[in-house]
């Protein structure tokens, strides 16, 4: 029985367990994905559940977890430099959607900071907590930016986005299905600007236009945010 | 693989050194992809290099997010007394700029005639 203390005290501290566990879970839920089909199913949200679970169980602090999942946290930064090339496959589609995607943009984005600021407002929240929320929609290295630049937190900026993109890639399919929206490039373009690269990833597992366009969503209301974010906390809140 | 990789993070890196050095709010990897992005109109032959790296990591986006997203169960508590409200806004506005940005993209596009090609 110490043996096995002993044994699990010391890959608790080591990389490897959590770097497994974080491949392993993920492997599982994307499996489970594509066998169940429903939006729940999102790999995103199992695997942050199952493996949020291991470590509440064992005690076991997210720093120290992070310490092996850095690894995999590590490769968003390439990942993001690779959206280039979706981008560069679909030009020509860009090029004949420029002014439904400034449209969609200037819609989309300003929708996000207002109704979620509005919203939280009407329901009593105040002070550094509402204005953490404004950025929410914007990929989380700008939306921590935003966050500190207008006085919110910025811990809890990081929530709110990685939620909000939780959020977006749960709903977004079942509801424009309802909606009968059927435009790849609109749907895909419409989860980039909402729900940045979570919306970006689920956009690519529906459909490889709808990731393209979802990619170039997020690319431009990160810019937009960091302009609209600042402005619209002065102007009304 | 390894060679595309090396091209992706030197792309990354000269992102990061140009957001740094001017203070433009934006991050790095963002810098890096617009200059990806324009440098493959100079030399298209950079694609076929780079076609199976990024579909290999674009096609598992969602387990990059996985390490980030399990901070969410650090923060559980910083949620407080707010954290219905939250999460009410959260949805709400999730599910409108979803609707307002693929309404207006619709409308456009049929006002213009830019429809889809599929």
């Amino acid at each position: 029985m110490s043996d096995a203390t002993d044994l699990w005290s010391y890959l608790a501290q080591e990389p490897l367990l959590w770097l497994t566990l974080t491949l392993v879970t993920y492997v599982g839920a994307d499996a489970l994905a594509t066998t169940v089909r429903h939006p729940l199913a999102n790999p995103v949200l199992v695997s942050v559940i199952a493996i949020g679970a291991v470590l509440l169980a064992t005690g076991v602090p997210y720093a120290r977890y992070f310490e092996g999942a850095q690894f995999v946290h590590f490769m968003l930064g390439p990942a993001t430099v690779a959206l280039a090339l979706p981008l560069y496959a679909n030009v020509a589609r860009l090029r004949k959607a420029l002014l439904p995607m400034l449209a969609a943009l200037v819609a989309g984005s300003l929708t996000a900071i207002l109704s979620a600021l509005g919203i939280a407002r009407a329901l009593g929240v105040r002070g550094e907590t509402l204005l953490s929320l404004a950025p929410k929609s914007a990929t989380a290295p700008v939306a921590l930016g935003v966050s500190e630049q207008i006085g919110g937190l910025p811990s809890l900026t990081a929530v709110l986005v990685i939620l909000t993109g939780i959020i977006g890639a749960v709903i977004s399919t079942p509801m424009l299905n309802a909606l009968r929206f059927t435009d790849w490039r609109a749907r895909g373009f419409a989860v980039g600007i909402a729900a940045h690269g979570i919306g970006t990833a689920h956009a690519f597992r529906v459909h490889s236009t709808a990731g393209a366009f979802a990619g170039i969503g997020m690319g431009l209301n990160a810019m937009l945010t960091a302009v609209l974010a600042p402005l619209i906390v002065t102007l009304f809140f | 693989m390894i060679r595309a990789l090396a091209i992706l993070l030197l792309f990354q890196l000269a992102g990061e050194t140009v957001a740094r050095g001017t203070g433009l709010p934006l991050p790095g990897p963002v810098l890096g992809l617009a200059a990806l992005f324009g440098l493959l109109f100079l030399r298209p032959s950079l694609r076929d290099r780079l076609e199976a790296t990024a579909t290999t990591l674009l096609g598992h986006l969602s387990l990059l997010f996985v390490p980030a997203g399990v901070g969410v169960i650090a923060h559980l508590d910083t949620f407080g007394r707010d954290g219905p409200a939250l999460a009410a806004a959260l949805v709400v506005s999730t599910a409108l700029a979803i609707v307002a940005a693929v309404a207006a993209f619709a409308a456009v596009a049929r006002l213009t005639g830019a429809q889809a090609d599929e």
